[in-house]
């Protein structure tokens, strides 16, 4: 008699754990997968692995750029040009490294870790969704970025015109990507692109549709968390963007295979077409890397100051702003492409216009703080590393947003370091943010707090010594993607070199406090962070459980 | 495929030769030239420049020894390049004293105020949180006051802009053509052209025996070549600028110039140098054409006017008030040099091609 309720209970309870843990086994769970959050890890296992490989391929720059002269582009590595090239080969090898490191750091490793990774991680955890709106096109979207990158690596061991690979440098300007690259490299990373852009597309429905349909009760767009308003705002701008790039580089594509004349000027074609197109779907792009990254500050800053968001209305909005304005400015990329003097001055004035909503952000973090009780755990310091440096990178984005002035630094190391004070000081510094910021909750465990605060300040006394100098070389004029440079120019270039090593050593503390926390760091609690963390992946148990709101919660 | 693409290449040369003709056409010191002179000149003097195996004479016209303090990168230097144009001093001047403020002080404020929310703030100073998430008065502010600023660095920089774009008479026209990976120069009017090609350092692997190899008198590694454009200093020089293969951007940083060089199209741009300013002015291609884009350095001397006369003639050029068949020129025929008094009795109706031209 006794052992009935017994056998009903246990069903009960089997049933249960149907409901919430059963995780299926683990090829299915991880090749087949359906799960916001297990596909989220993938994007975000896929981005480091990305990001080391583009990482590891700047090493091999600054290596060459270390001193003057040509000592690394000459020996054996594993992509581009082997030991006995000759010395076209070996200096194509050096823009087949730009060109990847370009690709694999915009398609592969930012925009998988932040859409990809933490996107799909937290968007439905946020609004209180079961899972993202269509859960096998989210899988669809992962593994369209697989076969995308193995094409994009793979072009780097076929014939690209003076080398392998293809050495166009991430832009494809054509004609150096048409009649300019002969050979099955430029065509396999335009088909690379193609594939992430297809990608990135489903992965912009989905998001629009979970965020428009499956936000809990009460979450209305005004509630919904920053992050979740950053990620709303990308995923347009993806979905406005990435179709004109599909088609600029499907157009290279028939130049070059088919005859076509789009960019030719011999067939009635323009040069410029290409980059207008190219830079129409650009400049979003650039914002779509450090929108996410916008969302993430929001969140830590709040949580570490003990207080909302300071205008919260303002911040949405001004990502709005951002994402719309971001549209009409593309130009200020081809300031020197004898564009005629009213579309330079258009082109100035409204690019300057996007410094007032990033300028309001920039405050309104800084006012969140203001009366805030802040504690300085691991991901505050990246979001505050990253409010200035995003500040700095900012500001030299004002001197080179005027037409007149851009002249003199165009395709100097000054944009170089412009662009990656932005994204590698501003993007990544977020990325690193959000990962130690939710590293208990996706993992279940902490990481080790000394460990994180030592890799923070390596990296960013390690990326400041990277890129500050490179203004000082752009103001003295070293081009941007040459391998080799005048011997005035060793001075900055070598410290410049030797702030990659100090940022190699703190990526290292980085993957240490990774497995390390992974193995054995300590359990962690629902809500590690207090009562600064209100968002609704807070409430949940760390891991979420593999199915979460079975129950969807309420706000008020 | 690669069948088709030579035939485009040939046809982008041609068509590239007969825009350079209409361009050239357009100027009025060419149409006094005798009809279809650049043409020929040009080809008359492919033979003049392959007799760079002659010695080189340092301190002569195209070999003036640079001066290492201008025009070329400074070691360790962290500012702009010494300007020599008005532009360029324009430019320079709101750069390092409008822009170079701005930016400093932007940032330095948004430290002052993070440090100051870190310390003031902190946790242990600062236990309880205010819960002060709004301020309408606050957010106007820091939304009007940073327009004013822009507004503050867009006057300017339009200024500047519509100088760039308004060209005085030009006295000299230089058509530029970037090439896998070299430069050439042709002085439309004036019958002259070249190659200019990089310098290789003594040791390098892939110099010929018995090329040229740079000497510390043709400039910094890297940035010296073998022929210069040279130019007279104070007087107003258009560039015609094109390519044929590839994107190229030409570029001078002491001029503070650069303009790309596309194939199937010809951009313009002006400069001026100071009078005072003669000297070797370096830069390289800007824009990514191929394997060696950072080896196709760009090399302009300035010159006095009548040392750049007397290069032409070197270089097997007419000047084109020597000719008879020159307009008749009344005040300006005085004028001891007649190249300039030539132009300057063109300048009314070039400035009107111009003021088209810089808009195309």
């Amino acid at each position: 008699m006794s052992t009935i309720p017994a056998d009903a209970l246990k069903l009960k309870e089997h049933e249960a754990h149907h409901d919430a843990d059963h995780k299926p086994g683990f090829f299915v769970r991880w090749f087949m997968s359906t799960n916001h959050k297990d596909i989220g890890t993938l994007y975000l296992i896929f981005a480091i692995v990305a990001g080391v490989i583009g990482g590891g391929i700047s090493g091999i720059m600054r290596w060459e750029l270390m001193t003057p002269g040509i000592q690394v582009l000459n020996l054996s590595w594993p992509i581009g040009a082997g030991a006995g090239a000759t010395y076209d080969e070996a200096l194509h090898h050096w823009n087949v490294l730009i060109t990847a490191h370009g690709l694999i750091m915009v398609f592969f490793m930012v925009m998988p870790a932040m859409i990809g990774g933490f996107g799909n991680w937290f968007v439905p955890l946020m609004i209180g969704a079961p899972d993202m709106a269509f859960p096998r096109m989210n899988n669809i979207s992962f593994w369209l970025l697989v076969p995308s990158f193995l094409l994009l690596l793979g072009s780097t061991m076929v014939p690209g015109g003076s080398g392998l690979g293809a050495g166009t440098g991430w832009t494809l300007y054509a004609p150096l990507s048409t009649s300019g690259s002969s050979g099955p490299a430029v065509d396999m990373a335009i088909f690379s692109l193609h594939l992430a852009g297809a990608s990135s597309i489903l992965g912009a429905i989905n998001f629009i549709t979970t965020i428009f349909n499956m936000r809990a009760p009460g979450m209305t767009l005004h509630k919904m968390p920053l992050f979740v308003w950053s990620i709303l705002v990308t995923v347009f701008l993806l979905l406005l963007a990435l179709p004109v790039l599909a088609g600029a580089i499907t157009m290279l594509l028939t130049d070059r295979n088919f005859g076509t004349t789009f960019f030719d000027a011999s067939g009635g074609g323009n040069v410029v077409l290409y980059q207008h197109l190219f830079w129409f779907f650009g400049h979003p792009e650039v914002y779509i890397l450090i929108l996410p990254g916008f969302g993430m500050v929001s969140q830590i800053v709040a949580t570490f100051s003990r207080k909302p968001v300071f205008g919260y209305l303002g911040m949405a909005y001004a990502m709005v702003a951002i994402g719309v304005v971001g549209f009409v400015v593309w130009a200020h990329h081809m300031f020197t492409t004898g564009m005629n003097v009213n579309e330079k001055m258009y082109f100035t004035a409204a690019t300057m216009i996007i410094a007032v909503p990033t300028g309001v952000k920039i405050f309104s973090w800084i006012a969140t703080m203001w009366g805030g009780s802040i504690s300085f755990e691991t991901p505050m310091l990246w979001a505050i590393g990253f409010i200035f440096l995003f500040t700095v990178g900012g500001v030299t984005g004002v001197v080179l947003a005027n037409g007149g002035v851009d002249n003199y630094m165009h395709d100097t190391y000054y944009v170089v370091a412009h662009f990656h004070y932005v994204l590698s000081l501003g993007a990544v510094f977020a990325i690193f943010g959000g990962f130690y910021y939710w590293f208990p909750k996706m993992s279940g465990k902490m990481y080790n707090e000394l460990l994180g605060k030592v890799h923070f300040f390596l990296m960013f006394i390690g990326v400041n010594l990277v890129f500050f100098p490179q203004h000082f070389l752009g103001l003295q004029n070293m081009a941007r993607r040459i391998p080799d440079y005048t011997p005035a120019l060793a001075y900055w270039n070598k410290v410049s070199t030797i702030g990659y090593m100090v940022t190699v050593a703190g990526v290292a503390v980085f993957f240490v406090n990774l497995f390390w926390s992974l193995a054995a760091g300590k359990k962690a609690p629902n809500n590690p962070w207090g009562e600064g963390a209100t968002t609704l992946e807070w409430t949940l148990s760390s891991p979420p459980p593999f199915h979460q709101y079975s129950t969807l919660p309420k706000i008020d | 495929m690669r069948l088709h693409l030579n035939g485009t290449g040939v046809t982008m040369r041609l068509m590239g030769w007969a825009i350079a003709l209409a361009a050239a056409g357009l100027t009025p010191a060419a149409a006094q030239a005798p009809a279809g002179s650049p043409a020929t000149n040009a080809t008359a003097a492919a033979p003049a420049a392959a007799s760079a195996s002659a010695p080189i004479v340092y301190g002569s016209v195209g070999h003036q020894i640079p001066n290492p303090k201008i025009g070329m990168p400074q070691p360790g230097a962290i500012g702009i390049e010494e300007q020599v144009t008005p532009i360029g001093h324009e430019a320079e001047h709101f750069h390092n004293v409008w822009l170079m403020f701005t930016i400093t002080a932007i940032s330095i404020f948004v430290l002052g105020l993070l440090l100051y929310v870190i310390v003031r703030y902190r946790r242990g100073a600062h236990p309880t949180p205010s819960r002060n998430t709004h301020n309408t008065m606050i957010e106007v502010v820091w939304t009007l006051v940073p327009v004013l600023i822009l507004v503050s660095i867009a006057i300017p920089s339009i200024r500047l802009l519509r100088h760039q774009y308004t060209p005085p008479p030009a006295d000299v026209t230089v058509k530029i053509t970037g090439h896998q990976w070299y430069w050439s120069y042709e002085y439309p009017d004036l019958g002259v052209s070249f190659d200019s090609n990089i310098l290789k350092e003594k040791g390098d692997p892939t110099l010929k025996p018995g090329d040229r190899y740079r000497n510390d008198d043709d400039g910094p590694p890297l940035l010296a070549a073998d022929e210069r454009m040279v130019l007279p200093a104070g007087k107003v020089v258009k560039f015609i600028i094109t390519a044929d293969d590839v994107i190229h951007s030409f570029s001078v940083p002491a001029f503070w110039t650069k303009l790309d060089a596309n194939p199937g199209q010809l951009n313009e741009t002006w400069v001026k140098v100071d009078a005072d300013k003669t000297g070797v002015y370096f830069g390289q291609c800007s824009e990514l054409c191929g394997a060696r884009h950072g080896f196709m350095p760009i090399n302009v001397e300035v010159v006095t006017p009548a040392q750049f006369q007397q290069w032409i003639v070197s270089k097997g050029g007419t000047l084109p008030g020597a000719k008879p068949a020159a307009a008749p020129a009344s005040a300006a025929a005085a004028q001891p040099q007649p190249a300039q008094a030539g132009d300057a009795n063109a300048a009314k109706p070039a400035a009107t091609n111009q003021a088209a031209t810089a808009q195309n």
